[in-house]
């Protein structure tokens, strides 16, 4: 397969269009509506060299119980976890409708051989991971070897089977820029990805709201070339409601109603939980709160 | 695209709640005087006439109607002060009480946003963020002009003409006051302004700015009326300079009028721009300029890029893109921040894109409006795009200034530059591709005064505008807005 | 020698790099002293569509020449112009002008010719500009010629005049039809001559002899004609020209007749007024990292 950069973005324009997006105003009633949806879409992480068994577990328990004291609140969409840390996880979230995900692919930096990458992803996949975020050979793809990244991709995708949702993490501030974002988006949606991903977390920039634009223009691209719907994943740095929002947003005018949901919408995220559900409480009592109030794990 | 892949969906889900600006920082009087001389003064005539909130057709304040006595009136004030102080006043003085005016302008912000939302029909968005910072910019940047015109005109000795009468149009009246009378002030002339009938308020505000900023008596007067009281500043015999932007018939009227006198004139006038997009184009970004182009303030702009050139290989592309992108304008009440499209500036301008519509329709265009619900009362009219159309279409040749979008085909770069250039109008232009040579030739081929590549709509204080052809003549912004207002033979 | 039947010069105007008679078959005698000295043609209405036709067609190629380019053939006709001299000394002075007066003449307008051909690859360094706008985006102005400019000659300074209104014009790019003077109608046909010879190309520069007050209405009015220079016209001609040009909107450029004479005119000012200024924009692509602020 030839691969060519064929969609141009350009960066002033994107973020003209973004900037408009911040300027629009949710209030009450939709306000609470998309806190709600943010909370539901949330891929509640922890992918820390210090993971141990228990702090996943105080996350799972996290997942289930966000906040006692406003019972009508959603689950959160899945758990994120590291290879080692998926039986832990898919153990504690076993009685819930919260899903397992699981990186793999030599996770962060990808750097391994795909032998190996493929023998993580079928582990992760046994322990009982439900979704599996794999990420892309950078290096492979500055070099210009796009078949590689695309064949390690479907390879991948191979080895979740239909039943695994694969997200694909781009690690965009590697990338270079939004053109080069545009294409590495679309070797993923064409290799077999479920869903593409933004960010490892690690990495600054991770997910910004233009960054999600140019990749939400590649999904709606290919579902109108194809009418297959792809997942997006914005993940690293979205820490409140506000930015959530906005997100929320950029979705609602790029791709509309039929991605506000779960299942094709994600939030990468560790601390946005509390400031969702900080600002919900905002919303019903009608004043501020602290965070002392909401438990940290 | 499969014709079996069903369009995307946009108003189901996490719709907009209401989220209206907050009003109370605004004070309005019910009756508006005329600003004579530094002093607000009731009209000789003892006419006033309502200015009309176009969004719900209520009457927000009774407007002051000058009549020729008031006319002469003002011409005098603006003859007495330039000759009596304004003309000898230190250019670095005159510079300090302009900088004033743009500091105020700051400081007013959000006031003067509301009112030019309530007057106009302007969506509060566009009026906070584009009118008033660029109203208060201009003043800010010609400002710094005053005490430094010989190096703009080295040894050409610069000087002010006068007394200048500058008339302005309804759609962007605040900034288009600042527009004039900004460099005006800066080059030493004394001025006499009138608002357009439906939207004096904001000029009004201004003139209590100016008081405020305690600019001398008489520099600038603002005086209110129909186009009659225009008229009759331009006949007036001690004008030496008509400023003018509005539509290209007026503005011929003006000319002829003038054409017997030593007046001399700047013209703004109206424009038909091509925006056109190649295949190699950043297509979601040439669609937001599209968007931007046609939709910006209800599609009352000049420079609107109201022909769209699509070339053919990715004009199905382009019009899903478009469609899809117009289901998430917001239409409506002008004062909620979410609002993309508000009102319509008046019923007159109403029947006029009415009417274009309905030509578009019988001329046999296809026509394609987003689908919202619109108020019941107050002058609305929702995005609309006609596609199957020729450049013989009267919707493709005459400026309709609404939210009415007529789009074309071309195949090669020379078939599109005729094209653009087949009109009589010359203000702006846009052209979407990725190859910088590309840009660089249609930019030089293109005969408009604007030129928008790779963007479209963006104004500044440095930039000049003004049109070629029956756009107009004159520059105003940036440098070479400075010589309209100065003797410099 | 003395014998010798002299071979008279039929004076033709020029249109289109060509040297036709007037459509119209019509002439009138030239008469100085009492003694005829040559027929001009009258130009018709039909001659000035055909020079504005042609100076229209020829201006994309014209404008589209480079500024340098330009500058050579415009010093092209000043020194096909002095090679000639002679000629147009004599011609003034068979029209009755004095001999040192029109030696005169002749060194101002070919100096003047080189004057303006100078500016043809500098007026955009002095006059364009790059403006700071305050968003990502790189803007500047430049100057372009206006497009077809219809002059008119001064009655005085036949050949000067001329030369002060036709190189401004088309030391940039704009085209030319132009309007002789009725009363020295035979130096702007021997211009023409010179132009043709010196690389201009046809339609650049139309001239027309005839009826000015025939003349004038029909350019005013012509809606291909987007600019208008002239000296100083009895007030009524002026102001019928001022109020035909709101047809289209011509630019209109007036200048006193007292500047052709000195060398006030020779300025880019002038050069200018044939000009107007465009303004482009284009998105500035800053960093990748450095400008994400969401």
């Amino acid at each position: 397969m030839q691969f060519t950069i064929n969609n141009k973005v350009d960066k002033v324009g994107i973020e003209d269009r973004i900037a408009r997006i911040t300027k629009r105003s949710l209030k009450s009633e939709s306000k609470l509506a998309g806190l709600k949806m943010v909370l539901s879409m949330i891929d509640l992480t922890t992918l820390e060299g210090m993971d141990t068994d228990k702090k996943v577990q105080q996350l799972c328990y996290k997942a289930t119980h966000i906040h006692n004291e406003l019972p009508d609140l959603p689950n959160v969409a899945a758990v994120c976890v590291y290879p080692t840390m998926v039986k832990t996880a898919s153990n504690a979230l076993k009685d819930f409708d919260v899903k397992v995900a699981s990186v793999a692919t030599a996770f962060p930096s990808g750097s391994s051989s795909l032998k190996i990458k493929i023998q993580e992803t079928k582990e992760a996949i046994f322990n009982g991971a439900d979704e599996v975020d794999m990420v892309i050979s950078r290096g492979k793809f500055h070099s210009g070897e796009y078949n590689y990244v695309f064949d390690e991709i479907a390879t991948i995708k191979e080895t979740c089977g239909s039943d695994v949702r694969l997200k694909v993490i781009l690690e965009t501030g590697e990338l270079g820029d939004y053109d080069h974002i545009r294409f590495a988006s679309e070797i993923a949606i064409n290799a077999g990805a479920d869903f593409i991903k933004t960010s490892t977390g690690k990495i600054k920039p991770a997910a910004t709201l233009p960054i999600t634009l140019v990749m939400l223009e590649a999904i709606k691209d290919h579902y109108y070339n194809t009418g297959k719907m792809i997942g997006m994943k914005p993940a690293g740095g979205i820490s409140n409601s506000k930015l959530a929002l906005q997100y929320l947003l950029l979705v609602k005018e790029t791709l509309g109603d039929l991605w506000l949901d779960n299942h094709w919408f994600r939030f990468g995220a560790s601390s946005l939980a509390n400031d969702v559900l900080m600002q919900i409480l905002k919303l019903k009592k009608g004043y501020y709160q602290s965070n002392n109030y909401f438990s940290k794990d | 695209m499969s014709s079996k892949i069903k369009p995307l969906k946009y108003h189901e889900k996490l719709n907009f709640s209401p989220s209206l600006e907050n009003t109370d920082s605004l004070s309005l009087k019910k009756e508006y005087q005329l600003f004579i001389n530094g002093r607000f003064q009731k009209p000789l005539s003892n006419k006033y006439f309502a200015s009309i909130n176009p969004a719900n057709e209520n009457k927000i304040a009774m407007v002051a109607q000058a009549n020729e006595k008031d006319v002469d009136l003002a011409v005098k004030a603006a003859r007495n002060s330039y000759e009596s102080h304004w003309s000898k006043t230190p250019p670095k003085e005159r510079a300090k009480y302009i900088y004033r005016i743009a500091r105020i302008i700051q400081e007013k912000a959000k006031e003067l946003a509301i009112l030019e939302t309530l007057d106009g029909g302007k969506p509060i968005r566009e009026s906070r963020d584009i009118d008033i910072p660029l109203a208060a910019a201009h003043f800010f940047y010609y400002a710094g002009w005053a005490d430094k015109l010989d190096y703009a005109f080295p040894n050409r000795n610069p000087k002010p003409l006068g007394v200048v009468g500058q008339i302005i149009p309804w759609n962007f009246p605040l900034m288009m006051a600042a527009w004039k009378i900004a460099p005006a002030l800066a080059t030493g002339n004394t001025v006499v302004l009138k608002p357009a009938e439906s939207t004096s308020l904001t000029a009004l505000k201004l003139a209590e700015i100016i008081q405020e900023a305690d600019l001398p008596d008489g520099v600038v007067n603002i005086i209110t009326g129909p186009g009659s009281t225009g008229e009759m500043i331009v006949n007036h015999p001690d004008i030496d300079k008509i400023a003018f932007t509005g539509s290209t018939e007026v503005g011929k009227t003006i000319m002829r009028s003038i054409s017997s006198t030593s007046k001399k004139s700047t013209m703004e006038l109206g424009g038909k721009a091509a925006n056109i997009i190649f295949e190699d184009a950043p297509l979601d970004q040439a669609v937001e300029g599209v968007i931007n182009g046609i939709y910006f303030n209800q599609g009352h702009v000049c420079c609107a890029g109201s022909r769209l050139f699509v070339q053919e290989s990715v004009y199905e592309l382009i019009l899903r893109k478009l469609k899809d992108r117009m289901q998430s304008l917001v239409v409506g009440d002008p004062l909620d921040k979410n609002t993309d499209i508000g009102a319509i500036n008046s019923k007159q301008q109403l029947s006029t894109i009415n009417n274009y519509i309905d030509i578009g329709k019988k001329e046999g265009a296809d026509i394609f409006q987003l689908s919202c619900d619109l108020p019941a009362k107050g002058y609305w009219c929702p995005p609309t795009l006609f596609t199957n159309v020729s450049q013989s279409h009267r919707i493709a040749k005459e400026e309709i200034f609404g939210p009415v979008l007529a789009v074309q085909t071309f195949r090669t770069t020379e078939e599109v530059i005729t094209k653009a250039n087949n009109t009589p109008f010359g203000l702006s232009a846009g052209v979407w591709t990725d190859k910088g040579s590309k840009v660089f030739n249609l930019t030089s081929k293109l005969r408009a005064g604007v030129i928008w590549a790779n963007t479209y709509n963006k104004f500044d204080p440095t930039s000049p505008f003004g049109g070629y052809k029956e756009s107009g003549h004159g520059r105003e912004g940036g440098l070479h807005g400075l010589s309209p207002y100065l003797n410099i033979e | 020698m003395s014998n010798r039947i002299k071979v008279l010069k039929t004076y033709k105007i020029f249109i289109d790099g060509k040297f036709p008679r007037t459509e119209s078959g019509r002439y009138v005698k030239l008469v100085k002293n009492n003694i005829p000295i040559a027929n001009v043609c009258l130009s018709s209405r039909k001659d000035l569509k055909n020079s504005v036709a042609s100076a229209r067609k020829i201006f994309d190629s014209w404008v589209s020449k480079s500024a340098y380019n330009r500058a050579q053939i415009m010093y092209r006709i000043a020194e096909m112009l002095e090679s000639r001299k002679e000629q147009f000394i004599e011609e003034l002075i068979l029209q009755g002008y004095n001999k040192e007066k029109s030696i005169v003449e002749l060194d101002k307008s070919i100096d003047r010719i080189i004057y303006f051909a100078g500016w043809s690859d500098k007026i955009n360094q002095v006059f364009g500009s790059v403006n700071p706008v305050a968003s990502s985006h790189y803007n500047f102005t430049v100057l372009e010629p206006t497009g077809v400019v219809g002059l008119i000659s001064s009655e005085e300074s036949p050949l000067l005049g001329l030369i002060s209104l036709i190189i401004p014009a088309i030391v940039t790019g704009n085209t030319t039809v132009t309007i002789a003077s009725e009363k020295y109608p035979l130096t702007s046909i021997s211009l023409a001559e010179v132009i043709s010879n010196s690389d201009v190309p046809g339609g650049v520069v139309n001239i027309l002899t005839g009826s000015k007050s025939e003349l004038i209405p029909h350019l005013a009015k012509h809606m291909d004609v987007n600019s208008i220079g002239f000296t100083e016209e009895k007030k009524d001609l002026r102001d019928q020209i001022y109020l035909d040009a709101v047809n289209n909107l011509k630019r209109l450029v007036e200048i006193p007749k007292s500047k052709i004479e000195s060398e006030e005119i020779e300025s880019p000012y002038i050069i200018k007024k044939f000009m107007e200024a465009k303004t482009t924009w284009h998105p500035i692509e800053k960093d990748f990292t450095s400008s994400n602020s969401y």
